[in-house]
């Protein structure tokens, strides 16, 4: 049927791409077993490791070295280790973590609300279509952050500086997917409802929504992981004394050369990044798990 | 008997200029099964789209009770979201049927197209020939007087497709509804109907009609009596005509 044409889109630019359409039996049933499915992960830990280990004690100038500490030091100063002063250790980087967390979530749900109602917009208009594409397809490729003093001139607050920058950043793929997947719909499926006399919002409710819920979580998905970005990344340029998110926190790091320290930041934004993606997956499969297969990466 | 769908004189002219329908009427009254059939591309589809308001006639008139219509597409475009019960419901949900009653007719519909059992499976979980089957419920749930039918079979394998066939006729006879089907196979149409309508290439007029003499219920052996194969034969013939 027509409606399988699920999509799957670019993390890195928001573009849809047809991806091969769900089908009733699992791929590769016989290779599914326990071995075939952690031995893969295992074996890419344990290249990533001794990689790691090779270039901090052997490719490295040894004057070096102190970029890039070997991983035992990383696990003993950077999560071992609770807090020394104010600002190494575990509990410095999990406080500013946290924060992050925080801007990322409300920035994700402000663009959620913003992006979702601006695409059914579109999808029931066609002059705001018309009248806003362009410009959300140039604010995609803008660079958010040389604007920085614009917003912070126009914007009281690091909060709320730093929710616009992951609203600013993760606003486009949710805005794309909602808005293809509500305008893809089978033709004979929207002449059903209009044989049987349904009215706009009784279309987009039962119809067009319900159809595009698989492109809208491929959207969010994307957006989730770039609000993550975004606030990581809003940090750098967003801070105030005792306010820290952890891209300041990282940037602390950086500049006074503490290696183990911001090695362990970054590690647990990224895992971060992992547990947001992991989890809008699932919430995927929760949601439409049941008539639609477009589960990969899980 | 008055028809519940008439055509008369109508022609359809797209706005790029295309003629797709010239000069067509005809009449389908109730308990009757006409099928029209022609070369690709000649109108006939268009002339579901007139009956059922999808499309407007640009010439003549067609006359029919728009509230109670069946149409019944090419694929079963059934919604992949819901389940076969909650499909089934859908028509009678746009028609803001109240829920137990909503619930009533599916279940009778479902009982009647042989789904029972399979209410709460989803549309991929299910074969062509019961897809369809839950497409055929779907329409008969608000009880349609006029049913249109767009090549529903065509995808089907022959054997699923003469079986359904066959169930389609035994629904027909049940509600005696007035029947308009369209399809590219000669057989299935003289099986299926009381009346065969030629129609020619774009654009399409009608180019013979021939009436099928035989009474229900129909059996399957009849495909292959002498009568059935000269019937299909004159048909075929007219068809040829269409083409040049």
């Amino acid at each position: 049927m027509k409606s399988d044409n699920s999509l799957e889109t670019s993390v890195i630019t928001g573009q849809v791409a047809p991806i091969v359409p769900g089908d009733d039996a699992p791929r590769d049933t016989k290779d599914r077993n326990l071995i075939s499915d952690f031995a893969g992960p295992i074996v890419v830990f344990v290249i990533f490791i001794g990689l790691w280990y090779l270039l901090s004690t052997k490719v490295l100038p040894p004057q070096k070295r102190f970029l890039l500490p070997t991983p035992h030091r990383v696990i003993d100063e950077g999560f071992l280790t609770w807090s020394v002063g104010e600002q190494r250790g575990l509990k410095p980087i999990l406080r500013s973590l946290w924060d992050s967390i925080k801007i990322a979530v409300i920035g994700l749900f402000i663009t959620i609300l913003i992006g979702t109602t601006l695409a059914t917009l579109m999808a029931t208009r066609r002059w705001m279509e018309r009248a806003t594409w362009p410009y959300l397809v140039a604010l995609q490729s803008a660079p958010i952050l040389a604007m920085t003093p614009l917003i912070r001139a126009l914007i009281d607050g690091i909060r709320l500086q730093r929710i616009l920058v992951v609203v600013l950043i993760a606003f486009f793929p949710i805005v794309n997917n909602t808005l293809f997947g509500l305008l893809s719909v089978d033709k004979s499926q929207h002449e059903l409802f209009s044989l049987h006399g349904a009215s706009k919002f009784t279309r987009l409710r039962k119809l067009q929504f319900p159809a595009a819920m698989p492109n809208i979580f491929v959207g969010l998905r994307i957006s989730a992981g770039l609000s993550v970005i975004g606030a990581v990344v809003g940090d750098f340029y967003f801070r105030q004394g005792g306010v820290v998110g952890i891209g300041a926190q990282i940037d602390i790091y950086r500049s006074r050369l503490w290696g183990s320290e911001l090695i362990a930041a970054i590690i647990l934004a990224s895992i971060f990044g992992l547990v947001v993606f992991v989890l809008f997956g699932l919430l995927a499969k929760v949601a439409i798990g049941k008539w639609h297969t477009t589960t990969r990466g899980q | 008997m008055a028809g519940a769908l008439g055509f008369s004189n109508v022609g359809m002219t797209f706005p790029d200029g295309t003629k797709a329908l010239s000069g067509v009427s005809f009449d389908v009254n109730l308990g009757e099964f006409v099928t029209v059939v022609g070369p690709s591309g000649c109108g006939k589809s268009t002339l579901l789209r007139i009956a059922s308001n999808l499309e407007s006639e640009t010439e003549g008139k067609c006359d029919v009770d728009r509230n109670s219509i069946g149409y019944v597409f090419q694929d079963a475009t059934l919604l992949p979201w819901r389940n076969i019960r909650k499909n089934i419901e859908i028509i009678a949900e746009l028609h803001r049927i109240e829920k137990t009653e909503r619930a009533k007719l599916a279940q009778s519909a479902i009982d009647l197209v042989g789904l029972t059992g399979f209410e709460d499976k989803y549309p991929r979980q299910l074969s062509g020939g019961m897809r369809m089957r839950a497409s055929l419920a779907r329409s008969l749930v608000m009880k349609p007087r006029v049913f249109l039918f767009d090549e529903p079979f065509g995808a089907l394998d022959e054997i699923t497709r003469e079986r359904l066939n066959d169930e389609l006729l035994r629904l027909f006879q049940l509600e005696g509804f007035a029947s308009l089907f369209i399809t590219h196979s000669i057989s299935e149409a003289v099986y299926m109907s009381t009346k065969v309508l030629v129609m020619s290439a774009r654009p399409g007029r009608i180019l013979g009609s021939f009436d099928i003499p035989f009474s229900y219920p129909r059996e399957h052996s009849l495909r292959y009596e002498p009568k059935f194969a000269e019937i299909c034969g004159e048909i075929s013939l007219a068809l040829r005509g269409a083409l040049v």
